[in-house]
């Protein structure tokens, strides 16, 4: 669906050449959502421009459709535009029109005859559930009601991308939540690719099959979700990581929990990556083997494509059963690290 | 001492005011027009704009700068030969319009220019990724966003206009000025002033109450 190879932009700041996006190369599957993560300066903001052209590539190529982007006349890129949405994180609505006008807007200039635009509208505007507010101006929408009106707008002429520049970054986690439901919704509705940009792992977390981490301008990790995070290689995805699964506050209060643990048995931390987690694993070790299971800490959070997480535990009991629990446990879950030894 | 406005031919006084009107709407029209334009030009040529052209730029900013830098009632000496090939004559309310249009449209240019300066960058980013052309961005979103700001500017010019038309009167474009300086001050005349300049002053708040009625009706933010 998307292919881009070798794309770079560079700015001139001051006379001094400034690399935003550095020799990046990528394929997006249609019906993808794809998320791009990375702190802000990393250029993902300016990545998802080169995409539709509101900034011009250096250099390197952007199929996106089998046509390539950099190659088309300003008509015709003013067409394949109409055939990508794009959502804000200021939402970018025009004040002056009423949430019917703003979703009309893209309509009007696609030249769409009158009568179907008012249809169509309608259409939109049950779709992202905003009934009702078809008269409001955007002043009179909460956060969330207008990023629904620039969904509603992005979708309106039935594109086939949809492009998301920290698109729920200014909405409280609440909001973050209902518009992201939205997007699952409409991608799985209308077999719609999503680009998204974030720099909230969460996002990533609920909705994206696949991620790529930026940082100074390169895709440094890239993959599907699960993968990318449960086995992190680069510092930047490490950290993102931290941010759902493991704060590192709680790393310096696992150090205090442990001088209060009785020094026996065995203290493990199992990372969790996949299925594991549905499988009752507690409850099967301390049925299958005579040890006692005390969990310490945990952190356990669902993605897109299944459970990501750590858990610290304490075994309690016979040597050579900790030693038979262990190796089980190590069979199920992504890895096992043993914390402190007191048997 | 009292009032009794002796000298006060109303006949004449209601032909000074229809004067005054005309002169100001005809040349508050056209400064609408032209004054659109060139904030258009300006903002456009601009930098970052979406015609960005320094040439351009330079000299429409030069050609506002001066005749916004040359004052009105010299301007109007300087425009005599330019207003007789143009209008026929120099006398009248006629020959006072294209000093008036010449002296407030560069004006309200730049009031037009600061005003789409204050539209959001993001919401003509959003009209490009929709595939707009230049044309619909400047008619659906440039102007209908800056409409209250290009009301309240060409208020600001309305009452400036009246002003310049009350100078022009005064050396024979007829009008309040016209009146009020011939018939009444030269004449020691004082009533014709007084009222003269109580009409003008009723004029200025009628224009400034529509001005900021029709602005704050548009205004949805």
């Amino acid at each position: 669906m998307i292919s881009i190879k070798n794309l770079n932009k560079t700015f001139m700041l001051d006379k001094e050449p400034i690399t935003a996006v550095d020799s990046l190369t990528l394929d997006i599957k249609e019906g993808e959502i794809f998320g791009v993560i990375g702190y802000s300066g990393a250029g993902k903001s300016t990545f998802v421009r080169l995409l539709n052209r509101l900034e011009e590539p250096t250099e390197g190529s952007i199929v996106i459709d089998n046509k390539e982007m950099t190659h088309l006349s300003s008509k015709e890129l003013r067409f394949a535009r109409q055939e990508m949405g794009m959502i804000f994180q200021h939402f970018n609505l025009l004040w002056s029109r009423t949430t019917e006008e703003n979703i009309a807007f893209p309509l009007e200039i696609a030249k769409v005859p009158k009568a179907e635009r008012k249809k169509r509208v309608q259409e939109l505007i049950d779709l992202v559930g905003l009934t009702g507010k078809e008269n409001a101006y955007p002043a009179q929408l909460s956060g969330g009601q207008k990023q629904r009106v620039g969904i509603a707008r992005a979708l309106a002429n039935n594109p086939k991308v949809l492009l998301c520049d920290e698109a729920t970054s200014a909405l409280d986690p609440e909001t973050t939540n209902s518009i992201l439901d939205l997007l699952v919704d409409i991608n799985e509705k209308l077999g719609l690719t999503i680009i998204l940009i974030t720099h909230e792992m969460n996002v990533i977390r609920k909705i994206c099959h696949k991620v790529a981490v930026m940082e100074d301008g390169k895709v440094v990790e890239l993959g599907n979700v699960l993968d990318v995070f449960s086995n992190p290689k680069q510092d930047v995805t490490r950290k993102f990581v931290e941010q759902v699964v493991m704060e590192t506050e709680e790393e310096d209060t696992l150090e205090s929990l442990l001088d209060y643990v009785d020094p026996q048995g065995k203290i493990l931390r199992l990372h969790f990556a996949g299925t594991a987690t549905n499988e009752a694993l507690i409850s099967e070790i301390a049925k299958q083997f005579d040890v006692q299971v005390n969990i310490l800490q945990g952190k356990i959070t669902q993605t897109k494509s299944g459970v990501l997480g750590l858990l610290t535990i304490q075994l309690i009991g016979d040597k050579l059963e900790i030693k038979k629990a262990e190796t089980f446990i190590s069979k199920s879950v992504l890895d096992v690290e043993v914390v402190r030894d007191d048997t | 001492m009292t009032l009794e406005f002796a000298n006060l031919d109303v006949d004449k006084l209601w032909e000074a005011t229809y004067e005054t009107f005309y002169m100001t709407l005809i040349s508050l029209t056209a400064t609408f027009i032209l004054g659109i334009m060139l904030g258009l030009l300006l903002y456009l040529t601009g930098k970052g704009g979406l015609w960005e052209n320094k040439v351009i730029n330079f000299i429409i900013a030069t050609f506002v700068n001066v005749f916004r830098a040359v004052p009105f009632i010299i301007l109007i000496l300087l425009l005599f030969p330019f207003t007789y090939f143009l209008i026929g004559t120099i006398r009248g309310p006629n020959g006072a319009l294209p000093a008036l249009i010449i002296a407030s449209a560069p004006f309200y240019g730049r009031l037009v220019e600061i005003a789409l300066k204050e539209i959001d960058k993001g919401v003509i980013e959003a009209s490009k990724s929709m595939g707009s052309t230049t044309r619909s961005i400047i008619f659906k979103v440039l102007l209908p966003e800056s409409m209250p700001a290009l009301i309240s500017g060409i208020t600001v010019t309305a009452i400036a206009l009246i002003g310049y038309t009350a100078m022009a009167g005064a050396i024979g474009a007829g009008g309040l000025g016209s009146y009020a300086y011939y018939a009444g001050f030269q004449r020691r005349a004082f009533d014709i002033v007084l009222i003269c300049s109580i009409i003008i002053v009723i004029i200025v708040f009628i224009f400034q109450f529509i001005g900021d009625y029709i602005s704050k009706k548009l205004d949805k933010r």
